[in-house]
């Protein structure tokens, strides 16, 4: 516990978080090269589902969308918290980086679940829960992009957008527990329930392979984001001085 | 024969992930270059951060005492 509050200490000089990130960044990119190359592969072997034919291939860009959709949203509360509780230097950082890359993994998710719903439902869009909050997760992201570029000064942004953050939260067990609390069109969960999934390890795994390859993905541009974010700052700064230095 | 019946949605959720993707891969990447080349270009007009000069100071005075 106290080596993690250390490492979380030590992350906190954003000098010493750009050479972590310098060093890890290519390793974490090779990483998710290879597994995308192992999940892509599996992917393409993968059998037809029984009732859906093919398109259950759609299912494995939609799910791991969905599940970074809604971790990058998480991420972001955390991160929320450690503006305004701890004001951690990275903590708005963060959040203002995760913001896009989770808008568009959810939009990725919304327009896969479309054209996944367009054979399977017979439609592309329906107003149900689980569909509806995931827009609305969606709409959060945008609103949130859009606080950070309407006010100027980012430790002032940081706090309206971390209140904004910990409000849409609440969002995430709505679009979680939407197929169960609501009658949907969206199927239940198959994967993580009860009594064990419900999909054939056929399909299966390679879900779970492109879920990995996704994450990895993830981490790997929220750090690259991050790193730019604080470059940004860094260019904010250099500007400020050059604007006092010559009035 | 379902998967030829469906093979359009297939695909067009593909290129939509290859779109997605690709679209987030460029804007960390140009985004990067970008800041980079900002500071490189601030930092040859004489400009650089109050804390990397605290750090240089050290140096350029045991430089000096050297010399």
């Amino acid at each position: 516990m106290r080596a993690l509050a250390m490492t979380l200490t030590d992350l906190a000089n954003p000098s010493r978080f750009l050479r972590l990130a310098d060093v890890a960044i290519p390793w974490l990119a090779g990483a998710t090269a290879l597994a995308f190359a192992y999940a892509i592969e599996r992917a393409i072997f993968a059998p037809d589902d029984y009732q859906q034919g093919a398109t259950v291939k759609i299912m494995f860009l939609h799910v791991p969308s969905a599940w970074l959709g809604m971790l990058c949203w998480g991420l972001m509360t955390i991160a929320a918290l450690g503006t305004l509780v701890w004001r951690h230097p990275l903590a708005d950082v963060a959040a203002k980086a995760a913001a896009p890359i989770g808008a568009a993994f959810t939009l990725l998710c919304l327009i896969t679940g479309s054209l996944w719903g367009r054979p399977e439902w017979g439609t592309y869009w329906v107003w149900d829960a689980r569909l509806t909050s995931e827009l609305i997760l969606f709409l959060l992201y945008l609103g949130v992009i859009a606080l950070w570029r309407t006010v100027e000064d980012p430790s002032r942004a940081a706090r309206a957008v971390a209140i904004l953050t910990l409000v849409g939260a609440i969002d995430l067990p709505i679009i979680k527990f939407s197929v169960d609390w609501w009658n949907t069109l969206h199927q239940g969960s198959s994967v993580f329930r009860l009594g064990g999934s419900t999909i054939d390890s056929t399909i299966l795994i390679p879900l779970f392979a492109m879920t990995v390859a996704f994450t990895l993905l993830f981490v790997t541009l929220l750090l690259a984001a991050m790193r730019n974010e604080i470059l940004r700052r860094r260019v904010r700064t250099l500007h400020l001085m050059k604007a006092s230095a010559a009035s | 024969m379902q998967a030829t019946a469906h093979i359009d949605f297939i695909l067009a959720a593909y290129a939509a992930g290859i779109i997605v993707i690709g679209a987030l891969i460029a804007w960390v990447t140009l985004d990067y270059r970008a800041q980079r080349l900002t500071i490189a270009e601030l930092e040859m007009q004489g400009l650089s951060r109050r804390s990397a000069t605290a750090r240089a100071e050290p140096v350029k005075r045991a430089a000096k005492e050297g010399a």
